[in-house]
């Protein structure tokens, strides 16, 4: 509602601002060139109005005064906090240098490029980096890349397509749309959806199905506001959801409640999974994962018989060990229902109208940025050549076989890395020391973020100051709908949009000429792919859905001929069909089929060690008010979560004499950190849940304290050099092991 | 003039205090000053433990007089992420109770 002569600007979010994945549309409010106020547009079938705290939060985010607003160089040592404010021409300048040296002296490739999951910046930072000619597109210290890209490379391994549930978010009408249906049961699988809107999943959606009948089966180690409401919850050992995985599909294979007419149809290997699965009986997931048989034999069955249902999915997955195997195992349960492109089932999920703004798939990066310089650049991609499957997909570096580079120099040194949304030392990286030894001896880092953080602090030698989307033109395609980000007022004082900053960058740097003068040129290039430009999204509220029939659109595209570069009906695999044993992955020299492996450290792998740490950690526990080590300086969010908090089981914490609300140490044999107990009845008596990317930017800055991140960051517990057989998962991030012990002093 | 309230259905309440910033940017309310709160109500029962979250009215609540004035929803109800408040006359907000299960009604003016 506006106030006074407030000027409203509509508007679609995508961090940084709000830091999440999801495209709430937005009402901006701005009254003499100021934002004043952000609210939800009830027009927006993304959000329907609401937003979430950090999204209600941003005026705060934009104007608090610790935000970087100018370019800075460093004129102390790294670390010593000694900044010098610059012009941007001598900012850009000096990078130019910088890059143009290091490229002629030691090849493209010794410059990485380190984002993390905020912003949109997939599109500007792919941009900058082929302009330059590296292939080294990097989430730092991400262990086993455990952040949606295994489950991405799984589902494309199975059947060629991700999917997502069905919330009707693909359709405009959305939940009155004649053509959706909720789905019957909804399995919650490692995710707490009321803490923020994951992979483009506004997480209130779910709440919103539950309203129109969803039934919840949910898999999580703790009890929680959706186990509350579920009618059956697997509470599992952390680390074991590959078991259940297999165990449900033995059950629904063997009492045959599978979709016997999909499965002839439209899968391949049939046998060979039903062959496999036998070595999964209930009765030996229950003693992996502590989960009764009765209860994993129920879920099976109604999952399986009542169709359709859908399973929404959440980053464990991805960080389990062989965590592309649990995902392929998941995915399989939702393929041998038949819950695929069904309403209320696992909708195909195709980013809106063919336009791409972050490349999910090689396909898109090819269609981007040219197959020849794609496949050229891969030969000398960090990781690429040790993993098949992270060499055919997508583009990304293998982290954990990054650091081990960054430390020996071999195959080539790196010399330079340039972050952009990335807080690596005191938020994504597992073993957070060990990143910060090696990138200390790096010869040039750039960080282009918004505020000072452990990273920027311990690293950087320039500091470019970036936008909220409050200040930015960008567009949106992931999955549904299109969208625009439209400038309402000019970046808060210099500073500039990723994309502005990133296409300067790329016409310096580039060895080809850029083809665009301005970025408005480049949103408008990519969206012509959607037959539509910036200005006509924009007069249409920000937003528009793909026409009937689009090959974005659901439903039962494989049989309509949809789906496939030929125009044939099926999937887009070798086979033509959701591939239950996976050519690809045979291809790739992986097996072919699921399995189960134990974690690496668990109370079955390490029983020795177990004794010693008797506990099991799982870390990475959400918070609704922040976005990973985002926000901790914003003070509406701050004072609604202060303090990081391990959550401990109440009878637990009585036999090791931690009352609530005491700060105690959680340590294992690679560190300890401090946090405050949270006494709990909804915590596993074996488990300890603790929150991720915790720093206190209000402590000092500089070396050694950096922000407290060496005292707080959950991380300091985990380690580099687990990845599974395919290069992606493996962490210990989500399952490894430690003690609660009493801080004496 | 009829007495308004807030009707919260409580069994949808997720707890991720999408009310409390709402309110706190609709009023530029700083250390930590606000109208409404989100209490965790965690309880052990036979079989399973229960969590739910209840938002409360604090004596800074005014229902957002200046925009109901002119027809629009609180901030807070406009932005529940679980779409579980209702603003309007308490009379009616009775009435909608009625039917659902776990809710509470708030009528802080």
């Amino acid at each position: 509602m506006a106030k006074g002569n407030e000027k409203i600007v509509n508007s679609t979010m995508w961090s940084a601002g709000c830091g999440s994945h999801g495209g709430c549309g937005c009402e901006i409010y701005v009254q003499d060139g100021k934002v004043v106020r952000v609210e939800g547009d009830k027009n927006h079938p993304f959000n329907m109005g609401r937003l979430c705290p950090k999204g209600l939060a941003i005026p705060q985010y934009m104007y608090h005064p610790d935000r970087v607003t100018h370019p800075l160089k460093r004129v102390g040592e790294r670390g010593e906090g000694k900044w010098q404010r610059i012009t941007w021409d001598e900012a850009l300048d000096t990078i130019e240098k910088k890059f143009k040296d290091i490229r002629e002296k030691h090849g493209a490739e010794s410059v990485i490029f380190c984002q993390g999951t905020g912003r949109d910046i997939g599109g500007p930072i792919t941009f900058l980096m082929y302009a330059y000619g590296s292939p080294n597109w990097v989430q730092v210290g991400l262990a086993g890349h455990a952040c949606y890209t295994p489950r991405l490379g799984a589902m494309f391994a199975t059947q060629g397509h991700y999917s997502v549930l069905d919330a009707s978010q693909f359709l405009e009408k959305r939940y009155d749309s004649p053509e959706w249906t909720p789905p019957k049961y909804i399995i919650l699988w490692a995710q707490n959806p009321a803490a923020g809107c994951f992979d483009g999943f506004y997480g209130h959606w779910i709440v919103d199905c539950m309203k129109r009948g969803s039934k919840l089966i949910v898999i999580d180690p703790c009890h929680n506001w959706f186990t509350s409401r579920a009618e059956v919850h697997l509470q599992n050992r952390p680390g074991t959801d590959g078991a259940i995985a297999l165990g449900m599909l033995n059950v629904i294979i063997n009492e045959g409640i599978y979709d016997k007419e999909f499965v002839d149809k439209w899968c391949y290997g049939f046998d060979e999974l039903k062959e496999r699965v036998q070595e999964y009986p209930p009765e030996k997931v229950e003693k992996i994962t502590w989960v009764p048989k009765e209860l994993l034999i129920q879920a099976a069955r109604l999952y399986a018989g009542n169709k359709p249902s859908a399973i929404q999915w959440g980053e464990p997955v991805d960080a389990m060990p062989a965590g592309t195997v649990v995902a392929q195992a998941i995915n399989q349960l939702w393929a041998i229902t038949g819950n695929i492109d069904n309403p209320g089932g696992n909708v195909i999920a195709r980013n809106s109208h063919g336009v791409t703004t972050y490349p999910f798939s090689s396909a898109e990066l090819t269609k981007l940025y040219g197959e020849d310089l794609v496949k050229k650049l891969n030969e000398k991609r960090i990781g690429a050549n040790d993993y098949p499957m992270i060499k055919n997909f997508r583009g990304w570096v293998q982290p954990d076989v990054l650091i081990e580079q960054m430390e020996t120099g071999k195959p080539y040194e790196v010399k330079a890395a340039w972050i952009q949304t990335s807080n690596i030392i005191g938020g994504q990286a597992a073993d957070p020391r060990r990143h910060y030894n090696a990138m200390k001896k790096l010869d040039f880092v750039v960080v282009v973020d918004l505020f000072q953080n452990p990273t920027s602090m311990a690293l950087a030698d320039i500091f470019l100051p970036a936008t909220t989307f409050c200040e930015k033109e960008s567009f949106r395609s992931w999955w549904q709908p299109l969208g625009v980000t439209v400038k309402a007022v000019d970046g808060v004082d210099e500073s500039r949009s990723d994309w502005e900053i990133n296409l300067e960058m790329a016409k310096r740097l580039a060895t080809n000429p850029i083809k665009y003068n301005t970025v408005r040129e480049l949103i408008d290039d990519r969206l012509k792919d959607g037959n539509t430009n910036f200005e006509k999204l924009k007069a249409k509220g920000c937003w528009e859905y793909p026409p009937e029939g689009h090959f974005t659109r659901p439903y039962y595209r494989y049989e309509k001929g949809l789906l496939r570069g030929d125009g044939q009906p099926g999937f887009d695999t070798p086979t033509g069909k959701v591939e239950l044993y996976s050519t690809r992955y045979e291809e790739w020299g992986l097996d072919p089929l699921p399995y189960y492996e134990e974690p690496k450290e668990s109370p079955a792998a390490t029983p020795e060690l177990y004794k010693k740490y008797p506990l099991i950690l799982t870390t990475g526990r959400r918070s609704p008010v922040f976005f990973h080590s985002e926000h901790r300086m914003i003070p509406w969010l701050r004072e609604l979560d202060p303090d990081p908090k391990f959550e401990i089981n109440d009878k637990t914490a009585e036999e090791l004499g931690v009352s609530n609300g005491e700060w105690a140490y959680i340590e294992n044999q690679r560190g300890k950190v401090k946090m405050k107990a949270k006494i709990t009845p909804t915590a596993h008596p074996k488990v300890i849940t603790a929150p991720h990317g915790w720093w206190l930017p209000e402590t000092e800055g500089k070396e050694p304290n950096l922000f407290s991140t060496w005292e707080y960051n959950i991380n300091n517990l985990t380690s580099m050099g687990n990845q599974g057989k395919s290069g992606f998962g493996g962490t210990d991030y989500r399952s490894s092991l430690c003690r609660i012990t009493k801080i004496k002093d | 003039m009829p007495r308004n309230g807030l009707f919260i259905e409580y069994e949808y309440c997720t707890g991720c205090h999408a009310c409390e910033v709402a309110c706190k940017q609709e009023h530029n309310f700083s250390d930590g000053m606000c109208g409404i709160r989100v209490d965790e109500l965690v309880t052990a029962g036979p079989d399973k433990v229960h969590v739910d979250f209840i938002p409360i009215t604090t004596r800074f609540c005014d229902l957002c007089a200046e925009r109901t004035a002119k027809g629009e929803q609180p901030a807070c109800v406009k932005h529940c992420q679980a779409i579980c408040m209702a603003y309007g006359p308490v009379t009616e907000l009775v009435k909608a109770m009625e039917d659902k299960p776990r809710s509470l009604i708030f009528a802080p003016k």
